[in-house]
């Protein structure tokens, strides 16, 4: 059994009002140090085979299908052994 | 003529926008659960709004995989026509039948308004107060395909007051087919006198009587 960690990104090119929200209370909060916060997502997803490089391949595959929109997304993708 | 509704779990707007079409236009209206296909062909296909599949990983994602999508495609490819008003226009742009993505209104508010959208599209010249409801309404797309978009004249409607944060106060746009169109705005919304607004009634039959 494999486990693929998905991180899915804003591109920097899109606007992202949830991080800029969070970025003004931080700084609100004395947080002055920070300029910028992003807020994403991050999927696990168990994948059932014991070849590495199958998982690799499906976690690919269903991110580019459909758990990430590149459109406005992009991803990092880490496959575990459980 | 003939309109397909397509129905998908969460869909909210679907009886609303087949009645908008039967009594503006007397059109014999089927609704088409997600699991069926479509059959025939039929003047329209309607995308409606709401909120399919819960707007579950980003609105519209799952919903392209249904088997009514899957012949959404051939139908549009046999020279049919698609309308997406709001979650409809959400799942043409994650089904790649329309470029771009809708993504949180930059208020970060869910907005129920009227607003006045005007159409420079050639036949749908005009401005029409029609009600927007939705929180992830703002459109984005590349530079790229915004100048494409814009230079072969395929956005079919702008916002006069920007309300949520869209590239080039986009509010709808048609496909290079010019067969394929989606818009956030429910014109289904303004076709009845005793709720106020006509507005959308005059937009959907002059886009209706588009060649």
């Amino acid at each position: 059994m494999f486990v693929a960690k998905i991180k899915v990104k804003l591109k920097s090119s899109v606007l992202d009002p949830q991080g800029q929200t969070v970025r003004k209370t931080l700084n609100e909060m004395g947080y002055d140090i920070i300029p910028d916060v992003r807020i994403g997502k991050y999927i696990e997803v168990q994948i059932d085979t014991k070849d590495r490089s199958e998982a690799e391949k499906i976690a690919s595959e269903v991110s580019q299908k459909i758990l990430v929109n590149s459109v406005i997304e992009s991803q990092e993708i880490e496959v575990l052994e459980k | 003529m003939k309109v397909i509704v397509i129905t998908f779990p969460g869909s909210n707007c679907d009886r609303d926008l087949g009645k908008a079409f039967q009594s503006s236009f007397g059109a014999k209206v089927e609704y088409l659960w997600h699991k069926e296909r479509i059959s025939g062909m039929p003047d329209w296909v309607l995308l409606p709004g709401g909120f399919s599949y819960g707007d579950y990983l980003r609105c519209g994602a799952m919903a392209r995989f249904s088997p009514a999508m899957e012949s959404l495609v051939e139908y549009h490819e046999k020279g049919g026509r698609v309308l997406g008003i709001c979650n409809g226009f959400q799942i043409l742009t994650e089904a790649g039948l329309l470029p771009g993505a809708l993504i949180a209104n930059k208020t970060l508010k869910y907005i129920c308004k009227k607003v006045e959208i005007g159409s420079n599209y050639p036949g749908l010249e005009g401005n029409y107060k029609i009600p927007i409801a939705h929180g992830e309404g703002s459109y984005f797309a590349s530079d790229n395909v915004l100048e494409e978009w814009e230079g072969e004249g395929r956005i079919l409607v702008k916002y006069s007051q920007n309300p949520n944060g869209s590239l080039r106060d986009i509010a709808g746009i048609c496909s290079v087919s010019r067969r394929v169109f989606g818009m956030m705005p429910h014109p289904e919304r303004a076709t009845l006198e005793h709720l106020g607004e006509m507005d959308g009634k005059i937009f959907l039959q002059r886009l209706v009587q588009l060649s």
